[in-house]
């Protein structure tokens, strides 16, 4: 008689916890995990062939897709790489607002994060609490942009449009009572700012709900301390980068180390981890919440007071008004060129990364002097992080490769492009 | 009323007494079993139903409420649906097991009703040794499971049956002993005789003395009944849904049937077996003389088995799921030492005569 020790396992890519597209093959002993190697690629789109063939800002719409919970940020890189070749000046207004929407997308990306990975792990009450302030936010990117989730919003020199004066109101209907509206309308009769700085002053106490239910929990903690433990060296040479390089206790954050936009003018710290495991990467992103709380809090405060363009004034980029187009000659060239052909983006390469919720995100362009680049090249911090599979859960169960999973917040549409 | 089903009796009297006393008893048995079964299918229906609402205002949901009034008919629409669909058998499945293990985890879970004393001196079998019986049944549900997972020849239904059996043997040695508690308490193994034991104005419910027990039992009665924070069997996230991965239509159905009358089960037998059953907590109150709260009854059981259903609902809501080899540790380390040393406390309260069993 043969006898056969381990078997394999296809862990997805149609399983509920795999995130996606995820296809794990694991080798396992028992429930021991021996081997992992995980399969990518489910998703691929071809993002950064489709952008070699469209004008510049065609291609933003396509960084929103991405990492579909991360959307603003992803364009943020893009947006930024093209600024650094293009060598325009953002208007301050502008880079407020682009501070104040990456730190609202860090949230919303923490938020996803933190449902799906407490509904990997069986709690599922956490994933419907986080969808909660998870919908104020997306009306939010409603309001600026139109859409909830792929807003297109960010444009090379600033941003497509100035924020709304007010935040759109529930309506009656037959479904919903008007004391039932008027309730939930009760904190969208102010300005656009307003609804925000209310959600500041009521998330830090929805953030602590989160933590009762987890923090403490014994059952939380015997599945997530000491599982999937990554050494600070280690989480370096593997090439991570945010929640996942902190976690194991290393203090690096673009937002502080790099500074772009106006980060360096607004106030706040950097959690780090100090065992590397997926606990301490649990308490970093909680306390990246409360951190990106308080830094829109900071850029709700500057806003209010400062009014101005949010766009640059160089027609060459960024379009003319509609009275301007109506009225100028020069201006409807503008806006003729601009949106059949695009603009021309000087030959060269850039490079620019921002601190996405998930790590560094980077956005590579080589252009050749045309209106379309000549290759884009995305950098993708989950890529990264997943390609620590094995490493991460040789020796764990099974139970744990969902865990591991969960903590290093993979999103394919990044991973695959 | 009366007047008719006297009639009625008047009518039939002669041809049941002409019928032999075997036949006679088996009629009155099914009579008996009849509508409780249809009581218990009722139940787990709107048991899913308002797992589903409470779970929903839990989690700042509505739950269903587009079937009928406030969505009373939604276990009917789910019932339906499930029966219309196709029972598919995998190719590579052993046929006879697959379709055979659903049946063997719904029987014990309704058997095990028979010697449950739902009201003052009456259980349909009143069976001596009916915590025995009652502990036998429970552990035989498992067996369905074992046999799901291993006929579907599936590596996920596998390690689902795997996991089922290793915290079955770590789950059903803590619970014996807690009900070796409750035996030395009662002083008899008849479940109607505990339930006695319990009764009466002195309120002496075994919850007060074997509390430790009590929260052994129940919360081994969780596991046993696969649910939440102990679903390793089903592992949604995990093994997608383990044993019953391959399973559909009425097969599945039958599976969902059991788990939920487990669940009404295992509230019960909490009931029964702590909290007094039948018996009235007010019982001996003066003021409440002659009034529906303090006379033991139905009622009261079904306000406890609501009560500790409740608490299996809040449980799922509340808490993520453990890893297997950890509820291993917690049936070995810790839940048998505590119900061994509780066991001996018992039995010193007992001999210098503390406590409701020295009487």
């Amino acid at each position: 008689m043969t006898e056969i020790q381990n078997y394999t396992l296809n862990f997805g890519p149609q399983h509920p916890a795999a995130h996606g597209v995820l296809r794990l093959v694991l080798e396992m002993d028992g429930e021991v995990i021996q081997n992992a190697d995980p399969h990518v690629g489910l998703l691929h789109r071809g993002t950064e062939k489709l952008a070699e063939s469209k004008p510049f800002n065609q291609s933003i719409g396509y960084m929103d897709r991405l990492d579909y919970v991360s959307m603003m940020c992803n364009e943020h890189g893009y947006v930024l790489a093209i600024e650094r070749l293009l060598g325009i000046e953002v208007p301050i207004r502008a880079q407020y607002i682009r501070v104040m929407f990456d730190e609202i997308t860090r949230i919303l990306n923490h938020l996803m994060w933190l449902g799906a990975h407490g509904l990997d792990i069986g709690a599922m009450t956490m994933f419907l609490y986080c969808f909660r302030e998870r919908e104020d936010l997306m009306d939010c990117y409603e309001a600026v942009s139109g859409t909830r989730m792929h807003a297109t919003y960010y444009r090379p020199g600033g941003v497509y449009r100035d924020l709304p004066d007010e935040i759109p109101r529930y309506e009656p209907n037959r479904w919903r009572s008007k004391k039932e509206i008027a309730r939930l309308n009760r904190n969208r009769t102010g300005s656009f700012l307003d609804f925000i700085e209310d959600f500041t002053v009521r998330f830090p106490g929805r953030v602590d709900e989160y933590e009762t239910l987890l923090t403490d929990n014994r059952i939380w903690k015997q599945r997530t301390v000491n599982i999937g433990v990554v050494s600070p060296e280690r989480a370096m040479q593997l090439g991570f980068t945010g929640p996942m390089l902190r976690g194991s206790g290393v203090e690096w954050d673009l937002r502080k180390k790099q500074p772009y936009e106006t980060y360096a003018d607004v106030d706040f710290d950097i959690p780090v981890g100090v065992n590397g495991d997926c606990y301490d990467r649990y308490l970093v992103r909680i306390e990246e919440m409360r951190q990106s709380n308080h830094i829109i809090k900071q850029c709700v405060d500057w806003l209010r007071e400062h009014p101005g363009p949010v766009i640059v004034d160089d027609h060459k980029y960024a379009p003319p008004s509609r009275e301007q187009m109506k009225g100028e000659m020069e201006s409807l060239i503008h806006h003729f060129k601009l949106f059949t052909e695009g603009y021309t983006v000087p030959a060269g390469e850039a490079y620019a990364a921002i601190e996405h919720p998930k790590g560094e995100f980077g956005a590579y362009i080589i252009s050749d002097g045309a209106n379309k680049p000549y290759r884009l090249k995305i950098r993708a911090p989950g890529f990264a992080h997943i390609s620590s599979m094995h490493e991460m859960v040789v020796g764990h169960m099974l139970a744990d490769v969902v865990a591991v999973i969960g903590t290093q917040d993979i999103v394919f549409g990044e991973i695959d492009r | 009323m009366t007047g008719i089903i006297n009639s009625l009796w008047a009518i039939i009297e002669p041809y049941w007494n002409w019928l032999p006393t075997l036949i006679q008893d088996v009629i009155i048995v099914v009579l008996q079993i009849a509508p409780l079964l249809v009581v218990i299918i009722l139940c787990v229906a709107y048991l899913t139903f308002w797992e589903r609402k409470i779970i929903g205002w839990m989690q700042n949901r509505i739950g269903p409420n587009r079937v009928g009034p406030w969505g009373l008919f939604q276990p009917f629409a789910d019932t339906i649906k499930l029966i219309l669909k196709e029972v598919i058998v995998p190719r590579d499945a052993n046929r006879f097991l697959f379709l055979i293990a659903p049946l063997l985890s719904i029987s014990p879970a309704l058997a095990a009703w028979a010697v449950v004393p739902l009201f003052p001196d009456f259980a349909i079998a009143d069976v001596d040794a009916g915590l025995l019986y009652v502990l036998a049944l429970t552990s035989l549900g498992v067996y369905g499971v074992i046999i799901a997972g291993w006929a579907t020849n599936s590596k996920y239904a596998f390690l689902g049956a795997m996991r089922s059996a290793a915290q079955i043997v770590s789950y059903e040695i803590a619970m014996g002993f807690a009900l070796v508690g409750v035996l030395m308490a009662g002083g008899s193994l008849n479940l109607g005789e505990i339930v006695a034991a319990q009764a009466g104005p002195d309120n002496s419910w075994f919850l007060l003395w074997l509390f430790p027990l009590f929260i052994v039992y129940f919360i081994s009665g969780v596991a046993e009944t696969n649910r939440a924070p102990f679903d390793v069997a089903e592992g949604e996230s995990e093994i997608v849904a383990g044993f019953h991965v391959e399973y559909s239509g009425v097969a599945f159905a039958i599976f969902f049937l059991a788990e939920y009358a487990n669940m009404i089960l295992i509230a019960a037998l909490t009931s029964v077996m702590f909290c007094g059953g039948w018996d009235s907590p007010f019982s001996g109150i003066a003021a409440l003389e002659g009034s529906m709260l303090a006379a033991g009854g139905l009622h009261w059981l079904c306000i406890k088995v609501a009560f500790f259903l409740f608490c299996f609902l809040w449980l799922r809501a509340t808490f993520p799921r453990y890893r297997y080899d950890q509820i291993m540790r917690l049936g070995w380390k810790v839940f048998i030492p505590v119900t061994i040393v509780w066991i001996f406390i018992e039995g010193g309260l007992a001999l210098i005569g503390v406590g409701p069993w020295s009487t």
